[in-house]
């Protein structure tokens, strides 16, 4: 659908493009093996996967192309660099929640505010179970915390339901409400969630508080007899970044695939209807508190499997790193894709985190480097430039200036979702 | 229960409580006078509210490095902080309203609405930007002044700081100034009209554009205002301090109702003392189980629950649903 917009002609006929985009894989991928540690080689990468998307290659070679840089390639670069393989983890990871978050502000129209207090419920879940924390407050003779690893897997499905469970607490109350109204409350939920984190350390010791909490259970490398039998010797440190790599990878597929299929399901058309004109749609019978309540749900669910997941990858948490900033970074990220759009939430989400840990990150160490080396530029020293200005720390002045940027000059987002744009053009 | 220990501090948290309540008042005058008129939450006001105080702040540091500060009256400062802050953040206010809201305007209620979360992010760090640069630093205090934070004794109980008298009467020159320009002139009755319906007001010779520039730059002066007087009343800022004041007077907006400007008044007024009775008598209460850093979720559960079961707010009409 969207091959037509871009103006080169010759990765729109099949067999041109099959062979331009293989090129510039296998280019950019060994551009990426010869220099490790250059982030242009890895965007480069990065760009052909997206090259990939938009290209005119016939569906079947299209996906097992899709699946031999995903599958294949990517972890092999991830060996090569490992700080590769946690990007493109992170982006797995803000995927699942930019898709989620679109189910409930692209198709339903609910803006959310608090979203992150779904992937908080998820983290911390596992992290009190998974980890020593539970003993705190569960008296010792009954059982013995941590919880074995095997246990992660059934945490994954609880997280679904603790996700969706949250989801429906806080839609209860506020389903009443509409816009403005209902984003200040999710707002408000989000803070209260926080909130909570950081001060139920006393009476009973829940979270830990302020200090987090450590070691969590990370999942069991149940594969590692299989690949001793195969004759692969390799320690946790290696395996443990491709083994949340491919997690990840399975979830977010599960994630598109639900989304997809809701879509286009009744239930995706239910929501689009409350989008466009509540009242509209209920008067054509569809029942807005059980939608709303789903979508809520929905998007809640995916928040709360991610959350078991970060938990685990990051060992330890705490309440920083749900704060409200993660919340307008998802929103962001679907805003930029586009709302509505599984593909928009993709890319979107992919941009933003690369933005972020990759090219913000590099500016800053780039910076830091001019500035210890004492370079000039146009008669400026840059090590007078003060120590405060880093341009990684201003992560909150790019999603402003996306949010902006994005609602003024290109309100349907970078892939819009067709219904989305008719909408809009409307108005 | 200690019930002399809890009525000995009641003089005090009822003084901290209005303080805060006409803190908040002030800054929700520019989300209800916005919502007034334009029907939607100006997300970028606690920002607005943020700029004044370091407005204010900047011209303390600078007096006080050209050792004017001990020189100059108290008051004068304070006039002057004032002033300055009001016209700062006045006319940021405007200029956020032309290029992140204007083009916007007549778009489905959501799109301005993320626009203003944009803006509020964009000020934050554009703020923690240029302090960095021309600071080095972005956690500013208040120099103080010895003049304002004498205190002196109403009982023996009970004393009060100069400046805590300050900040009030402040506050309630300013509202009491606001009233009679919205209520008693003809610029406030245009500005009213655009309230009642933008058509018609343009109909009848009114400049809407204007007027809603106009309602941003009060709503934005009184926020410029409120964010020196929060400057000289807990010295401490910095550059997110915004958010958690900005939710706060949004919530007394609501609880007062939103669009009517003596409902924020005492939706300020409600809250800031429910909030200051919570802060204070919760940990008390529960011997030590839960403490002041509740009141935070205090205020949020205020929120939902007006929103759920009064809507319109304490003093509100009904407010008009725009989809």
């Amino acid at each position: 659908m969207s091959a037509r917009a871009f103006p080169a002609t010759l990765i729109q006929r099949p067999v041109p493009a099959a062979i331009t985009v293989m090129a510039v894989i296998a280019l950019s991928s060994y551009s990426v093996a010869h220099f490790p540690r250059s982030i242009v080689a890895f965007m480069l990468f990065q760009a052909s996967i997206l090259l990939l998307y938009f290209s005119g290659v016939t569906p079947w070679l299209k996906a097992i192309l899709a699946v031999l840089t995903l599958g294949l390639l990517m972890p092999i670069l991830g060996t090569i660099n490992g700080f590769y393989l946690e990007v493109a983890i992170q982006v797995g990871i803000f995927v699942a929640l930019a898709l989620g978050l679109n189910i409930v502000v692209g198709l339903a129209g609910l803006l959310d505010l608090g979203y992150v207090a779904f992937y908080a419920v998820g983290a911390y879940t596992w992290a009190i179970f998974g980890s020593p924390q539970a003993n705190r407050f569960i008296s010792e003779t009954t059982a013995q915390f941590p919880l074995p690893p095997e246990w992660f897997f059934v945490f994954l499905l609880l997280g679904v339901l603790t996700g969706a469970m949250t989801g429906i607490l806080l839609g209860i109350p506020v389903l009443r409400l509409r816009g403005d109204y209902l984003a200040i409350v999710t707002l408000g939920f989000g803070e209260v969630i926080r909130v909570l984190a950081n001060n139920l350390d006393k009476p009973i010791n829940l979270t830990n508080g302020p200090k987090g909490i450590t070691p969590i259970q990370r999942p069991p490398l149940f594969f590692r007899p299989v690949l001793n039998l195969m004759g692969i010797e390799a320690s946790p440190v290696t395996l443990y970044p491709l083994y949340f790599y491919f997690l990840v990878l399975f979830i977010v597929g599960v994630v598109i695939l639900v989304n997809r299929r809701l879509e286009n399901s009744h239930i995706g058309r239910a929501w689009e209807a409350i989008r466009e004109d509540e009242v509209a749609a209920q008067a054509m019978g569809v029942p807005l508190v059980r939608m709303k309540l789903l979508a809520f749900a929905c998007g809640a669910s995916f928040a709360g499997v991610m959350g078991i997941v970060f938990s685990a990858k990051q060992v330890f948490i705490n309440p920083e790193s749900f704060t409200f900033l993660e919340s307008i970074g998802v929103l962001s990220m679907v805003i930029l894709g586009g709302m509505g759009s599984i593909p928009g939430a993709i890319l979107g989400a992919s941009v933003v985190t690369i933005l972020n840990l990759q090219v913000l990150k590099g500016l800053s160490l780039w910076l830091n480097e001019l500035r210890n080396a004492g370079v000039t530029i146009l008669g400026y020293n840059l090590a007078d430039l003060p120590s405060q200005f880093e341009p990684a720390k201003y992560e909150r002045m790019i999603f402003g200036i996306i949010l902006v940027l994005m609602v003024i000059l290109r309100p349907q987002g970078i892939i819009p979702s067709r219904r989305r744009t008719r909408e809009l053009r409307e108005k | 229960m200690d019930l002399p220990l809890l009525l000995g501090i009641l003089p005090e948290v009822i003084l901290d409580g209005l303080i805060l309540g006409f803190m908040y008042a002030l800054i929700a005058l520019g989300y209800t006078m916005v919502y007034g008129v334009l029907e939607f939450i100006n997300f970028a006001h606690s920002e607005i509210f943020v700029v004044g105080a370091f407005v204010g702040v900047e011209i303390l540091l600078a007096l006080k490095a050209r050792e004017w500060l001990d020189v100059l009256s108290p008051f004068l400062v304070l006039l002057l902080l004032l002033a300055a802050g009001m016209a700062v953040s006045g006319l940021l206010a405007v200029t956020v309203e032309r290029v992140a809201y204007r083009p916007l305007r007549g778009k489905p209620r959501l799109i301005p609405f993320i626009s203003a979360i944009g803006v509020s992010f964009f000020l934050q760090d554009a703020i923690r930007l240029f302090e960095s640069l021309w600071r080095n630093a972005f956690n500013l205090v208040y120099p103080a002044m010895d003049q304002l934070n004498r205190r002196f004794t109403l009982t023996e109980t009970i004393d009060v700081s100069v400046k805590s008298l300050v900040v009030i009467l402040a506050a309630l020159v300013m509202l009491w100034t606001l009233h009679l320009l919205v209520n008693r002139t003809k610029l406030g009755k245009a500005i009213r009209a655009v309230a009642e319906d933008q058509a018609t007001a343009s109909l009848m010779g009114i400049n809407v554009n204007r007027m809603i520039s106009l309602t941003f730059l009060i709503g934005g002066a009184m926020g410029g205002a409120a964010g020196v007087l929060f400057g000289i009343q807990y010295s401490l800022i910095n550059p997110y301090t915004g958010f958690v004041p900005g939710i706060k007077a949004f919530t007394a907006a609501v609880l007062g109702g939103i669009g009517n400007i003596p409902g924020a008044m005492v939706g300020g007024l409600v809250l800031g003392l429910l909030e200051t009775f919570a802060a204070s008598y919760f940990s008390l209460l529960t011997h030590g189980a839960f403490g002041s850093e509740y009141k935070d979720i205090f205020a949020f559960s205020v929120l939902i629950l007006i929103l759920i079961f009064r809507p319109k707010g304490l003093l509100g009409e009904v407010v008009r649903e725009r989809t």
